[in-house]
């Protein structure tokens, strides 16, 4: 016997959900068994504590850091940190020299390069390049006190000039070391720089600063294109300067444009390392310089980042890294799961009152919400860096109202064709129709403030909107994929179509009119003594009328019989 | 009681029973004034808002202790009330031998007395115990970033109901009863006394999220139910919206106690079992919020919506037709009482359409 098509269409939600459920299953296992996922979400720093970070900044002038310096190096720090995911750490000012950076678990140490990276990003010509690895004895002739500065200064960055006797013995003299390289984001910008690449063996000879990182208004990372629009699926990262920079970047681009190698190259120098030393392969004009080579989707945008978030002129030092615990002890958790599932069961209690045997229903389809919240907030903290914060366990909580609500609409829209007196079947498809609507419009309310704070907040706000945004998606996805086609499966069991006292669904306590299939009965209403209610039905639409009304009636009644009193 | 519950709802589904929600409006009108008169003047008395050290900053302190020494962080919590009674102090273990102590910002004798204070609960000498002084965690940035947030939602909150609604007027009408919402909430804070936390700030944000979805669900029947083919000649346009308020009066009693039921239960444990705390602030924002949320839209909103539409020259003109209708019906059922009862009418007439 085929199925009806009502049936088929609920099987057929039925497994998409499981096959949603096992996909997520799935893809977890797997990230757990190469070891870089768990099965339960990662916790925030008020519960599970992290790595707390003093920093001490230092203008590269010498002078004091001012308080609103001090503050602009919390925001930027800040917009660093939730680039790298929605994580909620903690950044704020300690004394008035130090910001204390709190991270949720041990800190990885790409992390904290970010944070600390400073935030000095210059511009700086290439004048030579040689191997970073080793040290060349000195010459036998060298003059070990021969000066650094040429004299008199050359007055142009990439000057030949710069590279005096006494420079060139240091440069090497320089090998790539931890150590070699840490002092250096303090170094003078109007001197040459001896320094290395950040990843390659390389130690360069940089001319002073050309261009500072300022005038970076915003750096991305994109496919590019080729000639015909199509994607070459090469990684590059494209910025974008203000005014002062687009002039300054094309005087360069002009000048190094096929000049010969090392002179055609460009360093991007963050914290005294160099970055990237690009050659130049055009002349750039228009401000919009973009970088290419040997990027990944993750390599360019950490480059990017770096570019954009690397417009200030403070360095940073770390002063201690130190692990911290939860600032809200374990109680806290405990107390707030304890009180979430007294909530919950008195959710039950409560759905089982109301609803009777439907009442499984709700709880079953909270069952599965909470699954997918679990399995996707698992997910999202493996792949996002996504933490789970009390907060946000509140926010679970009371998302449990909002998705338990689209049940009570569904539910209550179903008594309400049974009570116009409609078969159980039918109630159920028309309520459906009914109910989905409310349910998009209104979850498409809860979306949108998701979304929008998502995109404009920060911290612990933008944390909040994201968990606020993944329940109201999984919301819409239990009441169709899981709860409607229960219903409808169930609408077609003899329990409930037959309209059992403890359905939840009995017409008769609903009071239709006409009850399963064409079984009339006789009208509720008028069964209690018709011409009493009829009065006090007459009262009742009088008493609803607004006074405005009240008044356009009387004015109206007594100008013809007066029968209104 | 749930049979008395089903046929309550029964009752006011055909319209038996009715709650008058829109004639009344001057009384809820006033009953929300008082409240906001409340909500503003009340904790304008009290001196103010209390604002947790995430916003203001705040004194720290951070004791070192011989290696090996077992921390226990409830000691520093007794330390820190003793001092400053009713005090919700942030504890957390630094490192290996440290305990970091955040409070709010202390006067100068304050911050001696739990300098020494500290050191004596945890047998060390005082020279172990630095003070120091933290900024807001909760920086400017941050606040500034939520409020335009906030703007740039309620916008388009309100562009999105006008379209879906097809009438900027229920627009307004949610927008109002969000504000309503989001005052006496605010005011509950300030008359309390609770500490406005990065917790408070996210449950006002929940609380945002949560008025204006209870209001859609809401106009949603209301929209219904005055579409152009439902109003028909035996409602006023304001007895149809009283209508369907009454109509989603279960739904709304039904799903405002399933939200309130966790967040109750978290209320009550987070402030009479945990005293201060995270969880009290957050279920505090979310209790008054949802209850009030809730509320609103029955008692603010859709009765605002109709004194918006009602002086439309197409209501009124319907209304007075309506009246019109009535008036004559009343003089024939003067003749034969009982003959015609409007409710079984309605509940036949609604059966036959659907039926067809």
């Amino acid at each position: 016997m085929a199925s009806p098509p009502a049936v088929k269409r609920a099987r057929r939600s039925l497994i998409a959900l499981l096959v949603i459920i096992v996909a997520l299953i799935g893809v977890i296992g797997i990230g757990v068994v190469r070891g870089d996922a768990t099965w339960t979400p990662k916790l925030a720093l008020d519960l599970e504590g992290g790595t707390q970070i003093i920093l001490a900044p230092q203008n590269t002038n010498g002078q004091a850091v001012t308080r609103e310096q001090l503050q602009q190096a919390v925001a930027i720090i800040r917009q660093r940190v939730d680039a790298s995911g929605v994580s909620e750490a903690e950044i704020g000012t300690q004394g008035t020299q130090n910001i204390s950076v709190s991270i949720p678990e041990k800190a990885d140490s790409a992390t904290i390069d970010r944070i600390e990276a400073s935030a000095k990003l210059d511009f700086r010509p290439v004048l030579v390049t040689g191997d970073g690895t080793s040290a060349m004895p000195p010459a036998e002739d060298a003059d070990p006190n021969a000066p650094i500065d040429p004299s008199p200064l050359p007055t142009t960055a990439y000057d030949n000039a710069w590279l005096t006797d006494g420079l060139m013995a240091k440069f090497a003299a320089f090998t790539c070391t931890g150590d070699a390289v840490a002092g250096l984001s303090e170094a003078p910008e109007d001197r040459p720089l001896i320094t290395c690449d950040s990843e390659a063996p390389i130690k360069y000879i940089l001319g002073p600063v050309e261009l500072g990182g300022d005038s970076i208004t915003d750096a991305k990372a994109q496919l590019t294109q080729g000639q015909n629009g199509v994607t070459t699926g090469e990684w590059a990262v494209q910025m974008t300067l203000d005014a002062n920079g687009t002039k300054v970047f094309g005087q360069i681009s002009q000048r190094m444009f096929g000049a010969t190698s090392p002179l055609d190259q460009f360093a991007f120098v963050l914290d005294g390392q160099v970055l990237q030393a690009p050659r130049m392969q055009a002349q750039i004009l228009d401000g919009r310089p973009s970088i290419t080579g040997n990027f990944t989707q993750d390599s360019a945008k950490v480059l990017a980042d770096q570019l954009k978030f690397g417009a200030l002129p403070i360095g940073f030092v770390v002063q201690s890294q130190e692990d911290i615990s939860a600032t809200l002890g374990s109680s806290q958790l405990q107390a707030g799961l304890l009180a979430g599932l007294i909530g919950l069961l008195l959710v039950v209690i409560y759905s089982l009152f109301q609803y009777r045997a439907l009442g499984s229903l709700t709880i079953a389809s909270l069952a599965i919400a909470a699954i997918l919240t679990y399995l996707v907030l698992t997910f999202l903290s493996w792949r996002q860096g996504y933490r789970l914060s009390l907060a946000g366990v509140a926010g679970v909580i009371v998302a449990v109202g909002i998705t338990a609500d689209s049940f009570i609409v569904y539910f209550e829209r179903i008594r309400d064709s049974l009570r116009d007196g409609l078969s159980l079947e039918r109630s159920v498809e028309r309520g459906w129709k009914q109910a989905i609507r409310t349910v998009l419009a209104s979850d498409g309310i809860n979306f949108l403030a998701a979304a929008i704070l998502y995109i404009l907040a920060v911290g612990s706000v933008r944390g909040f909107a994201f968990t606020l945004g993944i329940t109201t998606i999984i919301d819409v996805l239990v009441v169709t994929l899981f709860t409607h086609p229960m219903m409808a499966l169930l609408a077609r069991t003899r329990f409930y179509s037959g309209g059992h006292r403890f359905s939840g669904l009995d017409p008769e306590r609903l009071g239709a009119v006409y009850r399963g299939r064409a079984q009339f009965r006789a009208p509720v209403v008028a069964s209690r003594g018709a011409a009493k209610k009829n009065l006090g039905a007459a009262k009742e639409a009088e008493r609803r009328q607004t006074i405005a009304e009240r008044k356009a009636a009387a004015t109206a009644g007594a100008a013809s019989t007066g029968k209104e009193s | 009681m749930a049979r008395s519950f089903a046929e309550f709802g029964n009752a006011l589904y055909t319209g038996e029973k009715s709650f008058n929600f829109i004639g009344r409006r001057k009384v809820w009108y006033l009953i929300a004034a008082v409240m906001i008169v409340i909500s503003v003047l009340g904790p304008v008395l009290r001196g103010g808002f209390t604002f947790g050290i995430e916003f203001t900053g705040g004194s720290q302190f951070q004791i070192h202790m011989p290696a090996g020494q077992e921390r226990n962080q409830d000691i520093a919590v007794d330390a820190v009330t003793s001092v400053l009674p009713g005090a919700a102090p942030r504890v957390s273990l630094v490192g290996q031998t440290d305990i970091r102590v955040q409070t709010e910002q202390l006067e100068d004798t304050q911050s001696r007395n739990l300098h020494s204070a500290l050191a004596k609960a945890y047998g060390v000498d005082e020279s172990e115990v630095t003070a120091s002084y933290i900024g807001a965690l909760w920086g400017q940035d941050i606040t500034r970033q939520a409020l335009i947030g906030l703007g740039v939602f309620i916008l388009f909150a309100a562009l999105v109901m006008a379209l879906y609604f097809r009438t900027w007027k229920m627009s307004l009408s949610a927008m109002l009863a969000l504000f309503h919402d989001l005052i006496i909430t605010a005011g509950i804070y300030g008359l309390t006394g609770f500490e406005i936390t990065p917790a408070a700030v996210i449950g006002f944000l929940t609380i945002l999220g949560y008025s204006l979805y209870d209001t859609v669900v809401v106009f949603d029947k209301i929209r219904e139910n005055t579409s152009e083919g439902e109003l028909t000649e035996r409602r006023t346009f304001g007895e149809a919206v009283n209508l369907a308020v009454n109509q989603t009066l279960v739904r709304s009693i039904n799903t405002s106690v399933v939200a309130l039921l966790p967040v109750a239960s978290i209320l009550f444990i987070g402030a009479f079992v945990l005293g201060a705390g995270t969880l009290r602030d957050i279920a505090l924002a979310l209790f008054i919020g949802i209850l009030v949320g809730a509320y609103s839209t029955i008692f603010i909103a859709a009765p605002t919506y109709v004194l918006l539409r009602q002086k439309e020259p197409k209501i009124v003109k319907h209304d007075a037709r309506v009246l019109k209708v009535r008036e004559r019906e009343a003089g024939e059922s003067d003749d034969a009482a009982g003959d015609a009862d409007a409710d079984s009418e309605d509940a036949e007439a609604d059966a036959d359409e659907a039926v067809v």
